[in-house]
C-alpha cells in the first residue's frame, strides 16, 4: 500500500504550464518547452526535498499536522529567506478560479481599508497557556471524570448494540484469509487446519461478552445522589442532576440502571397517579436522550413503554379535571418521536410499531379522551407526513365525535374537557398543514363539507397560519441584504416597495450563477452603503451545490415570493469568513416553493470561510409557527454556537397581519467564536426545535 | 539551597559568571589526575577548548555543499567569552590526555573521519596507487582472504581507496564527469550500458530467490543496498529514464522500513541534486552493513563469480560492508529484528567494547532521619518502615557494583550542602514509595496544557516534581510551580545589600515576595523550544531550539545566563547529566555535543550519526551518554574518550525518546513506528520489543525501582509495561552476542499492564515522582 503511494509521489511533477504561469506573473513572456520541463524537474525536486525537512520539524514540534512554519523552517534550513505572511495555522489563502480554458490557484490580495481595520474593535485576545491537572488512572483504573474520554465512546456502543456480530467480524475477515493463504501455501495441511478455524470462527460467533457490570462506590453514590435529586422536591438540585446526566460522560456503566429506575418509577407513578414524579422521570428520559457520549438503543425496550405510558395512559393524576397532564403527554410525545428519529431503523422499526399502536387506540371507539388525546399528540409530533396521512383522513370523524359531547347532553365535566382539549389540539397540528396542502381561497363552506364539525375552526385556524406565514414571508422577502464581510454584523433592511416583485439577484460583478431557482428579474438598489469587501459563496437549497464565487463582495439580495404560494422551503447561504471573523447573517427564502417544510419558514444560513479546510457554523432561525402577532416574530434555535441574535425594529411593527411595506428590520447575528466545529453544528441544525 | 551566595543580579548574560557561580564545579576539573600531555590525535573528535584553526572535526565527513559547523573559537558571537573566561578554557584541555590516544580510527561505518578525500591524498597518492594494484591483484585471482585482511589494514583511508579506485579503473576508459562534480560521487561515474542494470538487479534477485532456503533470508538484505546502488550509478551518469524505470519497477521490492529514505532517492533525477542530497551522502561515504553466515557468503561470491557480474560485485566491493560470521545463517525474523538503520546493522566490532553500565557508590551520608522519620509515622507500625530503609540505602551505597566504573573515572562536582541534603529528602521519600508491580499500577496524575494551540514541544519535571517546564512554539519556555510553593526569584542588587547576611534566614529574605507566582515565562530564543531539561539541584533549567542554541536559566532570578552556541542548525534535545555540571545536546547538524554549563565551548562532540540527533540521555552514572537518531540508529558513546561503544539497529523509523533503567543495565527507547525497543547495554543486545502504540512514542520513563516503564505516545495514550517480566531469564550467551541470533518473544500483550486514553491529548512527559507517582503532561489538542 505505501508502495503505490510513492510510486504516486515519486511520478509527481508540476505541470510545465505552471511554470509558464508563474514566469508570466513575474513578466517573463516567452518561455521555452525546454526550459519550462527542466524548470519543473528542478522545482518539483526542490520542493520535494523541502517538504521532506519540513517533516522533521512536525515531528519534532509533537504534531501531526504540517503548518507553514515548518515550512518556514526548512527553508531557512536551506539558507532560503522564509515565505512570509502564511502564519495562519489553519487558513490557507490560496482560491481557486477558472476560466479561458485555464485553471488556476491564486493567492488572493484584498485591497483592505485601513481606517476600516482601526475602526474594527480589537479581536479578543487569546486565551494563555494554563496547566490543569486531572487522575488519569487511579491505582490502575481510569476514573469516569469529564476530564478522560468516555469509557465506551458512542461508536461503539451503538455497534454494539445495533450490530452485535460486527464487532468479531475483522478478526474472521483474517481468519478467512488465513485460511486462504494455508490453502495456497500447503495444500496437503490446509483442510485439517480449515476445519479447525471454521470450528473456531463458529466458536467466536457465539462468544457473547458477557461481563456483570460492579458499579464502584463511587458510582453506587452518585447514582444515589442522581435518582434522589431527580424526583426529590428541591428543583435547584433536580436541574443539577438533569444537567449531569444530560453532560457527564462516564454513564455508560450506569444507564441499565436508569433505564430500569425510570420504566419501575413510570409503573409505580402510574398506578398512583402521581403526575408531579411522572413528569420528573420524562425529563431524566429527556436528559439522557441528550447526553452526547451515551447510546440508548439497548434500553429503548424499557424506556419506550415508560415513554408511551406518559402518553396515552388513563389517568395520569389525581384530578384529572383540574390537573394539566395534558403538558406531560405533549411532552412525552415530543419524546416519543425524537426516540423515533435518532433510533428507528428498518430492522427495529420502531416509527412504524408506535405509529400503529398509536392507530389501533385511536380508531377504537371506546378509547378515553384522554388516552385519545395522547395518540394523536403522539401521531402529530412524527411529522407533518403523518399528520396528512393518519390525522387529517380521520378529521370529519373525530370532529363529530368531539361534537356529541360538546354540544350534546352533558356527560360528564371529564369528557367535556378531553374533548376540548382533542379539538384544539387537533386544529393545532393540523393547521399548518393543512394550510400547506390546500390552496388559498379558504371558504369556510368548503372546509366544513371537506372537514365536517372542525371545518369552520380549522378554517380560521389555516388563515390565520396563512397570514403569519405570509407575514414572515413578507418582512424577509422584502429586504435588500447587504453582507459585509469584515465587520460582524449583518444589516437587513426591508425595501420600501411593496410591490411583490420576482425575486432578484443583483451581484455586481457576477461570474455564472448556477441558481435556478432565483430569477432576476428587476434590479433594486441596496439601501446601505456596502464597504468593499470579500465575496461569498452562495447556495440554494433547491439546487444543493451550486456556488459561485465573486471577487467583489457586495450582494443585494431583493426578492419576494409569488403571491400565491407562501413559500417555506429553506435556502441556504454559505459566506465566507476568516477564522478571526465570527459572524454571519440571515437572508431570504427562494421564490419557488418546493419543499413541505415542518414549520412554516426556516432560514438557513450558513457561513463558512471558503477553503477545505474551514470551518462551518450553521445556523439555523426558525419562526414559530404559532400565528399570534407579536413584534419579535423570530425565535432563534442555534445549534451550539449561541450566536447573539438580536432582531431590532427601527420604525412601528405591523404585527400579526400582512405587511406593509414600511417597516425596517435589522436582525443582527453574530458569533462569538468561530471555534466550533463543522460537524456538530451542521448535524444539529437541523434537527433543532426551540422547545416551548 | 544553601547555595548562589552571590548576589544575582550580576548573573546576567556572561558566561563568566556562571562559571563563577559555581566554583566547586570548576574546581573539580582541576583535581584530574594529569599525565603527560600527549598532542591530542586528530581523528578523536572531542576538541574542546583547542583552537583548532582547521575545521577538521567537523561532523559530517566529507565536504558537502551544506555548511558544516565548525566550532572553532570564531564564531561565538552575541553572550562572547568575557577575557575573564579566559582561565577556565585551560582547564579542560587537561583532560584530554586522559583519554586513550590508541584509538587512531573510530569504529563505526563512518570512515573518513578526519579529512574529506578531496584534498588530502595527493602527497600519498603514490603509495596508496601500489597498495591499490596489490588489491587488485588479490581480487583479479580471487584472493579473498588476503584481500581482506589488506583491505582492514588499510582500512583507515578506505572510502579514499575506494573512489581511488574507481577513478583508476576510469582512467582506463577515460570518463567525461569526472571532473565538473565532487570526487565523492565520482565512483559512481561508469560507462556501462544502462539497459544492462534491470538485467543486473533481476540476475542478483534471481539468483537469491533460487538459492537454499537457509540462505535466502541473508541473501535478500542484499538486495537494498544493491538496488539503490544501481539506481544512484544510473542517475549519476544521467541515465535520466532508465533510472526512473528502474527505480519504479523495483522500489516494490524494498522493505517498508527503508520507504522514508526511498522517498527521497525517489526525487533524485539529475546528476545535480545528488550532490546537495545528504541521504545520498550518506549512502556514498559510509558502508552498508550487511551481517551474513560464512555460508551464504561464499555462495553469494561463487555466484558472482561464475557469472562475471562485476557491476555487482563492485557495488559489493565498495558501497558494502560484508560482516561474516560463522555459524548458522539467520533466519528472516532474526533479520528483521535487528535491521531497519540507514546504513545496515551494526558492526560486531562495534559493540564488543566493555561498558561500564553499573551505578556509582552513593555517597555517604549521616542520615539525621531516624529521629524524624519517627515522629512523623510513630502511629504506623514501626517494623514496616525499616525495612525498606535497609534495601535502599544498603544495597545501592555499601556495595560496590561490580559493572561500576571507578569512582572518579570522569570528574563530577562535589556535593553541595544542599545536595545533601536533597539526597537524604530522597531516601526519607524512598521508604515511603509505592513498590509497583503487576498487581499494583501507579496512579496517573495527567498535567494538561490548555490553550497550546498545538504549540507545546518540550516538557521536562523536576525530580523532586515540584516543577514542570514547557518549551514552546513560539519560543517561550514556561516554568510552573506544581506545588504550592509560589516561584519567587531574587530581589535586586540594591535590595540585597540591605539584607543582615549573618541572619539565618537570609535565604528567605533574599526571595522578592512581590514576585511570587505560580509560572514564570522565559523569553530569550528565537525559535521553537524542542528540549528542556532541569538540573538536579533545580537552580538551572536548561532549553534548546530551533535557533541553534543552548541556553541556561537560572530558576533564582528566571534570567538566561549562558547561550551555548555551537550548534548551527536546530538543536533537538538537551539534557543535564544526572550528577549536575555536564549536558548533552544534539541536533540536525547530526552530532551531539557534551558541554559543561561553565565553558562556552562543548568538550565532546560526538559524530557518526547518518542523520539528524533527535534525543540524547544521560547514563545514570554520568559516563556514557545514549544518543538516538534519525538515520534509525541508537549509539552510546564514551563521554571519558568520545568513543562510540554501542550501535544498536532495530528501530524502523526515528527514534524520539530514550530512557536508561535505573541500574543502568537497560535501555528503552520510542520511535516514530510506534515500537519500544528494549536494550541490555552489557551485551549492547535487542532484548524485548514491545508493541501496542499506534503512533509515535514520545516519552518513557522507568519507574523509581525499574519495575514497571510507562511510555506516552502521539495516539494520546500512556501505556505501562512489565520490564520485570520483559527482563527475566534473558538469553543474553555469547553466542547470540556474536552472531546477532536474535528470537524476541512476541509478548507484547502479556507485558502490557495497562492503557489510558486521554480525550484529545497527546502525551510528550512522563515523570514518576519519588514515591512511584506518575505524572504525565501534553498539550491539549482540540480537533
Amino acid at each position: 500500500m505505501a508502495e503505490e503511494k510513492k510510486l504516486k509521489i515519486s511520478n509527481t511533477l508540476l505541470p510545465t504550464e505552471s511554470m509558464k504561469v508563474i514566469a508570466e506573473s513575474i513578466g517573463i513572456a516567452q518561455l521555452s518547452e525546454e526550459t519550462c520541463q527542466s524548470l519543473t524537474e528542478e522545482v518539483s525536486y526542490r520542493i520535494k526535498e523541502l517538504a521532506q525537512d519540513a517533516l522533521k520539524y512536525m515531528h519534532h514540534g509533537k504534531r501531526k499536522k504540517l503548518t507553514t512554519v515548518d515550512i518556514d523552517c526548512a527553508l531557512k534550513l536551506k539558507n532560503v529567506e522564509p515565505l512570509y505572511g502564511f502564519h495562519a495555522q489553519e487558513f490557507i489563502p490560496f482560491r481557486y478560479a477558472s476560466g479561458g480554458g485555464r485553471e488556476l490557484h491564486f493567492y488572493e490580495e484584498k485591497e483592505v481599508d485601513l481606517s476600516d481595520i482601526i475602526n474594527t474593535p480589537l479581536p479578543r485576545v487569546p486565551l494563555d497557556v494554563c496547566l490543569k491537572a486531572h487522575w488519569l488512572s487511579i491505582e490502575g483504573v481510569q476514573p469516569a471524570i469529564p476530564e478522560n474520554p468516555p469509557p465506551a465512546p458512542k461508536e461503539q456502543q451503538k455497534v454494539e448494540s445495533t450490530e452485535p456480530l460486527k464487532v468479531i467480524k475483522p478478526g474472521q475477515e483474517e481468519e478467512g484469509q488465513a485460511k486462504g493463504k494455508g490453502q495456497g501455501a500447503a495444500a496437503t495441511d490446509g483442510k485439517g487446519k480449515d476445519k479447525k478455524k471454521s470450528l473456531l470462527d463458529g466458536g467466536v460467533m457465539k462468544l457473547k461478552p458477557r461481563t456483570t457490570h460492579e458499579l464502584s462506590v463511587e458510582q453506587q453514590l452518585y447514582y444515589k445522589e442522581i435518582t434522589e435529586a431527580c424526583v426529590g422536591s428541591c428543583e435547584a438540585k433536580r436541574a443539577e442532576a438533569l444537567q449531569s446526566i444530560a453532560t457527564d460522560p462516564g454513564l455508560y456503566q450506569m444507564l441499565p440502571r436508569f433505564s430500569t429506575f425510570i420504566s419501575e418509577g413510570v409503573r409505580v407513578n402510574v398506578v398512583q397517579n402521581n403526575l408531579a414524579l411522572l413528569i420528573y422521570l420524562m425529563r431524566m428520559v429527556k436528559a439522557l436522550m441528550d447526553n452526547p457520549t451515551l447510546y440508548l438503543e439497548k434500553y429503548l425496550h424499557e424506556l419506550i413503554p415508560a415513554v408511551v405510558t406518559c402518553i396515552v395512559s388513563r389517568q395520569l393524576c389525581l384530578r384529572p379535571d383540574v390537573d394539566n397532564h395534558w403538558a406531560l403527554r405533549d411532552f412525552a410525545a415530543r419524546l416519543m418521536a425524537q426516540i423515533c428519529k435518532n433510533f428507528s431503523t428498518t430492522t427495529n422499526n420502531i416509527q412504524s410499531r408506535i405509529t400503529k399502536t398509536f392507530t389501533k387506540s385511536w380508531l377504537d371507539d371506546k378509547t378515553p379522551w384522554t388516552t385519545r388525546y395522547g395518540c394523536i399528540a403522539g401521531l402529530a409530533e412524527l411529522g407533518h407526513d403523518v399528520i396528512k396521512t393518519l390525522i387529517i383522513q380521520r378529521l370529519q370523524i373525530e370532529g363529530e365525535r368531539i361534537r356529541t359531547v360538546l354540544e350534546g347532553p352533558v356527560v360528564s365535566n371529564i369528557d367535556k374537557i378531553g374533548a376540548d382539549h382533542v379539538q384544539s389540539l387537533l386544529l393545532k397540528h393540523c393547521a399548518p398543514v393543512v394550510a400547506k396542502i390546500r390552496s388559498p381561497p379558504d371558504n369556510q363552506e368548503s372546509y366544513k363539507t371537506d372537514y365536517g364539525y372542525l371545518g369552520p375552526m380549522l378554517c380560521t385556524h389555516v388563515v390565520k397560519a396563512r397570514a403569519q406565514a405570509a407575514m414572515q414571508a413578507q418582512q424577509v422577502n422584502r429586504t435588500t441584504l447587504t453582507i459585509t464581510q469584515p465587520r460582524p454584523t449583518l444589516t437587513i433592511s426591508q425595501s420600501p416597495q411593496t410591490s411583490r416583485a420576482p425575486s432578484i439577484i443583483k451581484v455586481p460583478s457576477s461570474i455564472t450563477l448556477p441558481m435556478q431557482t432565483l430569477v432576476s428579474a428587476r434590479p433594486s438598489t441596496p439601501t446601505q452603503p456596502s464597504p468593499p469587501a470579500t465575496k461569498f459563496i452562495m447556495m440554494s437549497s433547491a439546487s444543493g451545490s451550486s456556488s459561485t464565487q465573486q471577487p467583489r463582495p457586495t450582494l443585494t439580495i431583493s426578492q419576494s415570493p409569488q403571491s400565491s404560494q407562501p413559500s417555506t422551503s429553506p435556502s441556504i447561504f454559505k459566506v465566507p469568513s476568516s477564522i478571526t471573523l465570527p459572524m454571519q447573517t440571515l437572508l431570504t427564502r427562494p421564490s419557488t416553493p418546493t419543499q413541505s417544510s415542518p414549520s412554516p419558514t426556516n432560514y438557513i444560513v450558513m457561513s463558512s470561510s471558503s477553503g477545505s479546510s474551514s470551518t462551518q457554523q450553521v445556523i439555523t432561525l426558525r419562526t414559530t409557527p404559532c400565528g399570534t402577532g407579536s413584534t419579535s416574530p423570530v425565535t432563534t434555535t442555534v445549534a451550539s454556537i449561541q450566536p447573539i441574535v438580536k432582531l431590532v425594529s427601527t420604525s412601528q411593527t405591523a404585527p400579526s397581519s400582512t405587511v406593509t411595506g414600511s417597516t425596517q428590520k435589522y436582525i443582527v447575528v453574530s458569533l462569538p467564536s468561530a471555534s466550533e466545529s463543522k460537524a456538530q453544528s451542521s448535524n444539529n441544525s437541523l434537527q433543532q426545535h426551540s422547545p416551548k | 539551597m544553601a547555595a548562589v551566595p552571590e548576589p544575582p543580579a550580576a548573573q546576567s548574560e556572561a558566561p563568566a559568571s556562571a562559571a563563577a557561580s559555581a566554583p566547586s564545579l570548576a574546581s573539580v576539573s582541576v583535581s584530574i589526575p594529569v599525565p603527560i600531555p600527549v598532542p591530542v590525535p586528530v581523528p578523536v573528535p572531542a576538541l574542546a577548548a583547542t583552537p583548532s584553526p582547521t575545521p577538521s572535526p567537523t561532523p559530517v565527513p566529507t565536504p558537502s555543499p551544506t555548511p558544516t559547523p565548525a566550532p572553532g573559537p570564531g564564531p561565538a558571537p552575541s553572550p562572547a567569552p568575557s577575557p575573564s573566561s579566559t582561565p577556565s578554557p585551560t582547564l579542560v584541555p587537561k583532560v584530554e590526555p586522559n583519554e586513550s590516544p590508541a584509538e587512531n580510527h573510530k569504529p563505526g561505518p563512518v570512515p573518513a573521519p578526519a579529512a574529506g578525500p578531496g584534498p588530502a591524498p595527493s602527497p600519498e597518492l603514490p603509495d596508496k596507487q601500489t597498495l591499490l594494484a596489490v588489491l587488485q591483484f588479490l581480487k583479479k585471482n580471487h584472493f579473498k582472504e588476503a584481500e581482506e585482511i589488506l583491505r582492514k589494514e588499510a582500512n583507515l583511508q578506505e572510502s579514499l581507496d575506494e573512489s581511488l579506485l574507481r577513478a583508476a579503473g576510469q582512467r582506463g576508459s577515460d570518463s567525461v564527469h569526472q571532473p565538473d562534480v565532487s570526487s565523492v560521487l565520482s565512483a559512481y561515474s561508469n560507462e556501462g550500458d544502462p539497459s544492462l542494470y534491470e538485467e543486473y538487479y533481476t540476475g542478483l534477485k534471481g539468483f537469491i530467490e533460487t538459492a537454499l532456503d537457509a540462505f535466502k533470508a541473508e541473501l535478500s538484505t542484499l538486495l537494498y543496498p544493491v538496488f539503490v546502488h544501481l539506481y544512484l550509478e544510473l542517475v549519476y551518469n544521467e541515465h535520466e529514464r532508465e533510472a526512473r524505470h528502474f527505480f519504479h519497477k523495483y522500489h516494490g521490492d524494498q522493505e517498508g522500513y527503508y520507504h522514508d529514505d526511498l522517498r527521497v532517492l525517489a526525487g533524485l533525477s539529475k546528476k545535480e541534486h545528488m550532490q546537495g542530497n545528504e541521504t545520498v551522502l550518506d549512502f556514498r561515504t559510509s558502508k552498508f552493513v550487511l551481517r551474513i553466515s560464512r555460508d551464504s557468503y561464499q555462495c553469494l561470491k561463487r555466484h558472482l563469480q561464475e557469472r562475471h557480474n562485476n557491476q555487482i560485485w563492485n557495488i559489493v566491493q565498495e558501497h558494502l560492508f560484508i560482516d561474516v560470521f560463522d555459524g548458522m545463517p539467520r533466519s528472516k525474523q532474526q533479520i528483521e529484528v535487528t535491521s531497519g538503520g540507514m546504513a545496515g546493522e551494526a558492526k560486531r566490532e562495534a559493540n564488543k567494547t566493555k561498558v561500564f553500565f553499573g551505578l556509582l557508590k552513593e555517597p555517604e551520608i549521616e542520615l539525621p532521619l531516624d529521629d524524624e522519620d519517627e515522629e512523623g509515622e510513630n502511629e504506623e507500625g514501626k517494623p514496616k518502615k525499616k525495612k525498606p530503609k535497609k534495601d535502599s540505602l544498603g544495597a545501592k551505597s555499601k556495595k560496590q557494583d561490580p559493572n561500576a566504573p571507578p569512582q572518579n573515572r570522569i570528574p563530577l562536582p562535589e556535593l553541595k550542602d544542599s545536595d545533601k541534603l536533597d539526597k537524604i529528602m530522597i531516601m526519607k521519600e524512598a521508604t515511603k514509595r509505592v513498590k509497583l508491580g503487576p498487581d499494583c499500577l501507579p496512579s496517573i496524575c495527567f498535567y494538561t496544557f490548555l490553550n497550546a494551540y498545538q504549540g507545546l514541544t518540550a516538557v521536562d519535571f523536576t525530580d523532586d516534581s515540584s516543577l514542570i517546564a514547557g518549551g514552546f512554539a513560539d519560543s517561550t519556555v514556561r516554568v510552573w510551580s506544581v506545588t504550592p510553593k509560589k516561584l519567587r526569584s531574587v530581589k535586586g542588587a540594591t535590595d540585597l545589600s540591605l539584607i543582615d547576611k549573618e541572619s539565618e534566614d537570609v535565604l528567605e529574605r533574599i526571595m522578592d515576595e512581590k514576585t511570587a507566582c505560580e509560572f514564570k515565562m522565559l523569553l530569550g530564543h528565537g525559535g521553537p523550544v524542542y528540549g528542556t531539561s532541569f538540573s538536579p539541584d533545580r537552580n538551572y533549567l536548561l532549553s534548546s531550539s530551533e535557533d541553534g542554541t543552548v541556553r541556561l536559566w537560572s530558576l533564582q532570578t528566571f534570567t538566561c545566563l549562558v547561550g551555548y552556541k555551537g550548534h548551527n542548525y536546530p538543536v533537538w534535545d538537551t539534557q543535564f547529566s544526572p550528577y549536575g555540571y555536564y549536558f548533552i545536546s544534539g541536533g540536525h547538524d547530526r552530532v551531539a555535543r557534551l558541554w559543561v554549563t561553565d565553558h562556552y565551548q562543548p568538550l565532546r562532540i560526538f559524530s557518526g550519526h547518518l542523520s539528524d540527533v533527535t534525543c540524547t540521555r544521560f547514563h545514570p552514572n554520568s559516563n556514557y551518554v545514549v544518543t538516538g537518531s534519525a538515520d534509525r540508529t541508537i549509539r552510546l558513546w564514551d563521554v571519558l574518550n568520545g568513543n562510540c561503544v554501542r550501535i544498536l539497529t532495530g528501530h524502523k523509523g526515528p527514534i524520539h525518546s530514550l530512557v536508561f533503567s535505573p541500574n543502568g543495565r537497560y535501555l528503552a527507547s520510542g520511535a516514530t513506528d510506534g515500537r519500544i525497543l528494549l536494550w541490555d547495554i552489557g551485551h549492547g543486545l535487542l532484548v524485548g520489543e514491545l508493541k501496542g502504540h499506534t503512533d509515535t512514542v514520545y516519552a518513557l520513563k522507568f519507574s523509581r525501582d525499574g519495575e514497571i516503564l510507562a511510555s506516552g505516545s502521539m495516539d494520546h495514550t500512556v501505556k505501562m509495561w512489565d520490564t520485570v517480566k520483559a527482563f527475566e531469564d534473558l538469553e543474553t550467551d555469547d553466542f547470540s552476542t556474536a552472531t546477532g541470533h536474535i528470537n524476541l518473544p512476541d509478548n507484547s500483550q502479556e507485558l502490557l499492564l495497562g492503557s489510558y486514553m486521554t480525550k484529545s491529548t497527546p502525551v510528550i512527559g512522563l515523570h514518576f515522582t519519588r514515591r512511584n507517582l506518575l505524572l504525565a503532561a501534553g498539550a491539549y489538542n482540540p480537533q
